[in-house]
């Protein structure tokens, strides 16, 4: 479990981030190669891998986590909006807030546990959301969302360059944080992210979140005290959080409430099962699917679906673009549901038990060796590949 | 009188209308193994929660070494050096033994609380050193890599006292070590719990099995109805009328 050297970590960090900087590569042949997507594919995996480290290790399964995705943006827009369009600032103010956020809300939700903790996250970011479109429109900008304006002061910019003409863009020093080079930034913290969460997996900290997770009372008999070890599971995930909805604001500096509705809180708790709970890499594949369907499968329509079916008969390429029409477009949703609930009833470790299996079932094949055995979601740790 | 470590003196608690201990006092001294008995009900269990911090007394005060107990927080009496064995097991179910036995370890080094999430739980060591020397003195090392939840309930039951001796606590409260546990697991329990006699260890023990009793106990305490109704050495106890008429319904021991 706990068996990996830390040169092995070295070794898989390295495969980790060639594999996520060659995403443009071998994401091709699957259409998924266009910077809007891998740049959405990097920020989710920032988040999913965040909420894992709360849910995953501790199992306290928060549904309010998209009010500190929806916070990081609002930081991170103000920043570009008051100070500079250097996305640094940005991204170092909304993961700041998004941990701030955290604090306050998990102070409170700690309190309890359970359905109870879930229901008080929920709770808090459901009032976040809609403060944003009523009291807080003075931060907010409310339903029309926050924007750059050319009357924004950016005070730091100001000072070298004069304003001109048009909105100015988001950049690193200069360079456009757009297309590729944007999703190279996202990519970067994305293996950055991965790194700190791996090293918290094999920290004696992730340890005791793991038995707090396996039972609470003999941890408090054992002589530790609980609360502040969610507390930072808490925030460390919130400010993944926070990181990831500033990210969204760097791709596309616009803030809306929208980002910390319930579903959008409902997102990560799927792609983190999809992919596997308390596993290092399954977060990461749950985040990828989750947004490969809501871009791809979203954008088939029964146009589409004709020109690929023309070489039916016509009575019957018309029923069978109504019957898969249902499935894609609009209806990705549904594809995404029945995968889902065919992920929870099969494999309930997700993804992640799914590969282990294969894994152990090559393994029995060629060596004859005793396929490891799946412990499902507590396994903290396996090897990326 | 003057080497007592724990001092229980007045403690009272009802549920409702059940009064659960009435004005309890008791004297537990250094390095003895002070064994509770009493018949179902008569606040045992009670006490010894009162004891850990589980249950809040109505009144009344508990001290360890001149520390009171009474109003901490069960991490907190745990640091001070009181560790408890409870009645069904207490263990981490999902995590190997290894890392059962590790946790306590770490709970007795980093205190009550710790950031060390950029160390490599690989590298301690010490840690390690210390789980493995007690799955070994208890027979566990074999089963270092098993799930927890995948042991027999004896063996639950030494894990749990592993986890609890990798801590070396001051004081040891056990509620009802051997209950389930076959005859030979039995022995095996009390030939254990006398080799960590030899090493002067304070222990509280709760049990119904008067052979367990009779082998550890340097003293026994005997509870019927929140109330103490006899105190002393085995032989002062055994040969008690009260209670016999109160424990045992009149039959001899």
């Amino acid at each position: 479990m706990f068996n990996l050297s830390p040169k092995n970590d070295t070794v898989t960090m390295a495969i980790f981030a060639i594999a996520v900087l060659a995403m443009p590569l071998w994401l091709a042949p699957i259409g998924a190669s266009y910077p809007d997507l891998l740049q959405k594919f990097a920020i989710f995996g920032i988040f999913a891998v965040g909420y894992n480290i709360l849910f995953g290790l501790t199992g306290y399964l928060s549904f309010g986590h998209a009010a500190f995705l929806g916070v990081g943006s609002y930081a991170a827009v103000w920043s570009f909006k008051l100070v500079t369009m250097n996305v640094l600032p940005a991204v170092l103010f909304g993961t700041l807030i998004g941990g701030v956020f955290a604090a306050l809300i998990g102070f409170v939700s700690l309190r309890r546990s359970g359905i109870y903790f879930s229901i008080l996250t929920l709770a808090f970011a459901q009032m976040s959301y809609n403060l944003a479109y009523s009291v807080l429109t003075p931060i907010t900008n409310g339903e029309t969302g926050l924007q750059l304006t050319q009357q924004d002061p950016r005070i730091i910019d100001s000072l070298f360059v004069a304003a001109g003409e048009g909105l100015p863009s988001t950049n690193l020093f200069g360079l456009k944080m757009s297309g590729y080079p944007g999703f190279y930034f996202c990519a970067v913290l994305l293996i950055i992210a991965f790194f700190i969460s791996l090293r918290i997996f094999r920290s004696p900290f992730g340890l005791k979140l793991l038995a707090i997770k396996s039972n609470q009372v003999r941890m408090n008999y054992t002589g530790f005290n609980t609360r502040p070890y969610m507390l930072i599971a808490f925030v460390v995930s919130g400010m993944y959080a926070g990181l990831a909805g500033s990210l969204l604001a760097v791709t596309d500096p616009l803030a809306g409430a929208e980002r910390m509705q319930w579903t959008a809180s409902g997102e990560v708790v799927l792609m983190t099962i999809l992919g596997g709970a308390g596993t290092l890499v399954g977060p990461l594949l749950g985040a990828g699917i989750i947004k490969y369907f809501e871009n791809i499968f979203s954008a088939y329509n029964d146009q589409l679906l004709h020109q690929m079916l023309a070489f039916l008969p016509d009575g019957m390429e018309g029923a069978v673009v109504a019957l898969l029409g249902l499935f894609v477009g609009e209806g990705w949703h549904l594809t995404l549901g029945i995968i889902f609930m065919a992920i929870v009833i099969f494999l309930p470790g997700g993804l992640m038990e799914g590969i282990r299996r294969i894994g152990g079932m090559i393994q029995k094949r060629g060596g004859g060796k005793k396929p490891e055995q799946t412990g499902g979601v507590m396994r903290p740790t396996e090897q990326e590949g | 009188m003057n080497d007592t470590v724990l001092k229980v003196a007045d403690v009272h608690k009802s549920f409702g209308g059940l009064h659960a201990l009435r004005d309890v006092n008791l004297d537990i001294e250094q390095s003895k193994t002070h064994a509770i008995i009493g018949p179902n009900g008569a606040g045992k269990s009670t006490l010894l929660n009162v004891c850990v911090g589980r249950i809040e007394p109505d009144n009344g005060s508990v001290t360890f070494d001149g520390e009171t107990l009474t109003g901490k927080k069960p991490h907190e009496i745990n640091q001070v050096g009181v560790a408890r064995v409870f009645q069904t097991p207490e263990i981490f179910p999902e995590l190997t033994l290894m890392q059962n036995v590790m946790i306590p370890a770490l709970a007795k080094r980093d205190g009550s609380f710790k950031f060390n999430a950029f160390r490599i739980l690989q590298g301690e060591n010490d840690i390690r050193d210390e789980a493995e020397h007690i799955l070994e003195d208890l027979d566990l090392i074999d089963q270092r890599d098993s799930e927890a939840g995948s042991l027999s309930r004896g063996d639950k039951r030494r894990l749990e006292l592993a986890m609890c001796l990798v801590q070396h606590p001051r004081l040891l409260l056990l509620d009802e070590p051997t209950a389930g546990m076959s005859r030979h697991d039995t022995n095996r329990t009390i030939d254990l719990l006398k080799r960590i006699k030899e090493r002067g260890m304070t222990k509280v023990i709760i049990e119904h099995d008067m052979h367990v009793v009779f082998s550890l106990a340097d003293r026994i305490t005997v509870l019927a109805q929140g109330t103490v109704i006899a105190e002393g050495t085995p032989d002062e106890v055994r040969g008690n009328p009260q209670v016999q008429e109160a424990y045992l319904g009149g039959a001899h021991i």
